[in-house]
């Protein structure tokens, strides 16, 4: 009891709030861990149906994506798989990007309409790529006997398949963009070469994105990198999430210095998060990606109807609606978070297991 | 619980910055820390896992 009394103190959030949030934090960490993106943007709309106020919402999801970003990080600079040259020169446009949505956020909100607008930001951007999610699944199914070494993050041009036969492919469409020399032109750590103008305007975009929606933006980045940039997908994985720390860490920091930061919801969500991705990254290497994609789509279609109806909610002033809302978002989130465990304890009884004893499963 | 208490009295970016620190410093901590669990059990979770007992 006093423990607990302590650890409300200490996080001033009441014990169930942190249950809830480490909780959550973990099925998020699963995701990012898992799919190499989408836990942040669920943060935002699950804080903004509890009832924070847009600002603090956004602010605590920046400082959460930073800390997320930067375990990531560490991770994949192991691998070597980090172009810190292209992260710093994008750094300047996200930095802008972020600083123009904080003040669109903050502006809306002296209007009284920021959790409106967020809001229904929210309902639009979850259903786009959850439609993409579930549109690249389904074409996946059909195709079938298609090739295995697709990776989903760039699976939603089904067509290109000459960027998806090998990572360390630069995808057409980015030659093409390369192509088009505009100086000044800036060499990658790989040897190939963009426009400064290119990474700028994929840094501001992304950064305008996190800094208005208070998400990563690696859903935005990492394909903008691959097929806009281009460099290697390996590269551009490791490269966004690098990405995703500068705008993390420019986030927190320009919504920190307004004091909307909470840090107790922040400590909660990364402690089950951390956890989390260990157990989704290490799930990729027995998953077959393709098995769960579509769940991962219609769980974000499921997340966008819940926004949507957490909106009316407040519109029509029915809490029976915001409890609905919840119950959906965490729902298909915990949902999908058990398909993915589901299949990975099904693989690996199948592949260091007895033999035959997960077949009967599946 | 915001930043603010973190350091009372200092500037609003000082104030941030240390919301940065602590935020990076549990981020390395759950890394390091999760990390020499798996070290620890992840072996044995695993084999729990795959022969179903």
């Amino acid at each position: 009891m006093i423990g607990s009394f302590a650890a409300t103190e200490l996080l001033g959030l009441a014990p169930e709030m942190i249950g809830l949030f480490v909780a959550f934090g973990f099925m998020v960490g699963v995701f990012f861990g898992f799919f190499g993106m989408g836990g942040s943007f669920l943060v935002t709309p699950a804080l903004l149906i509890l009832g924070y106020p847009a600002p603090v919402a956004i602010g605590s999801s920046m400082a959460f994506v930073f800390g997320t970003a930067a375990i990531a990080t560490l991770k994949h600079h192991d691998a070597g798989q980090v172009d810190y040259k292209l992260g710093a020169l994008m750094f300047v446009g996200i930095t802008l990007g972020i600083e123009l949505g904080s003040r669109l956020v903050f502006g809306l909100e002296v209007l009284g309409i920021a959790n409106v607008v967020v809001g229904v930001a929210y309902v639009l951007l979850l259903a786009a790529i959850g439609v993409l999610f579930t549109r690249s699944a389904l074409d996946t199914d059909d195709e079938d006997a298609g090739d295995n070494g697709e990776v989903g993050d760039g699976g939603e041009d089904g067509d290109d398949d000459e960027a998806e036969d090998d990572e360390d492919e630069v995808p057409a469409i980015a030659r093409k963009i390369q192509s088009y020399e505009i100086p000044p032109m800036v060499t990658l750590a790989d040897g190939s070469r963009a426009s400064l103008w290119t990474i700028s305007g994929v840094g501001g975009g992304v950064g305008l994105v996190s800094g208005f929606l208070g998400v990563g933006g690696g859903f935005v980045r990492m394909p903008a990198i691959y097929y806009v940039i281009g460099t290697s997908l390996a590269a551009a994985v490791g490269t966004s999430l690098f990405g995703g720390l500068m705008s993390g860490a420019v986030g927190a920091f320009t919504y920190g210095r307004a004091g909307v930061i909470d840090l107790g919801i922040v400590t909660a969500l990364l402690t089950g998060s951390a956890l989390g991705a260990r157990i989704g990254s290490s799930a990729t290497a027995y998953v077959d990606e393709e098995d769960v994609t579509i769940y991962f789509g219609l769980m974000l279609l499921v997340a966008s109807a819940a926004v949507g109806i957490g909106e009316l909610s407040a519109w029509l002033s029915m809490p029976i609606l915001d409890r609905l809302s919840f119950v959906l978002l965490i729902g298909s989130a915990l949902l999908v978070c058990a398909v993915i465990l589901y299949h990975g304890a099904l693989a690996v009884r199948r592949t260091r297991g007895v033999p035959g004893s997960a077949r009967s499963g599946e | 619980m915001t930043g603010t208490e973190l350091l009372t009295g200092a500037s609003p970016s000082i104030q941030a910055l240390a919301v940065i620190g602590v935020v990076l410093l549990e981020a390395i901590v759950l890394y390091v820390g999760y990390g020499a669990v798996e070290e620890a059990v992840g072996s044995a979770v695993l084999d729990r896992l795959a022969n179903g007992r």
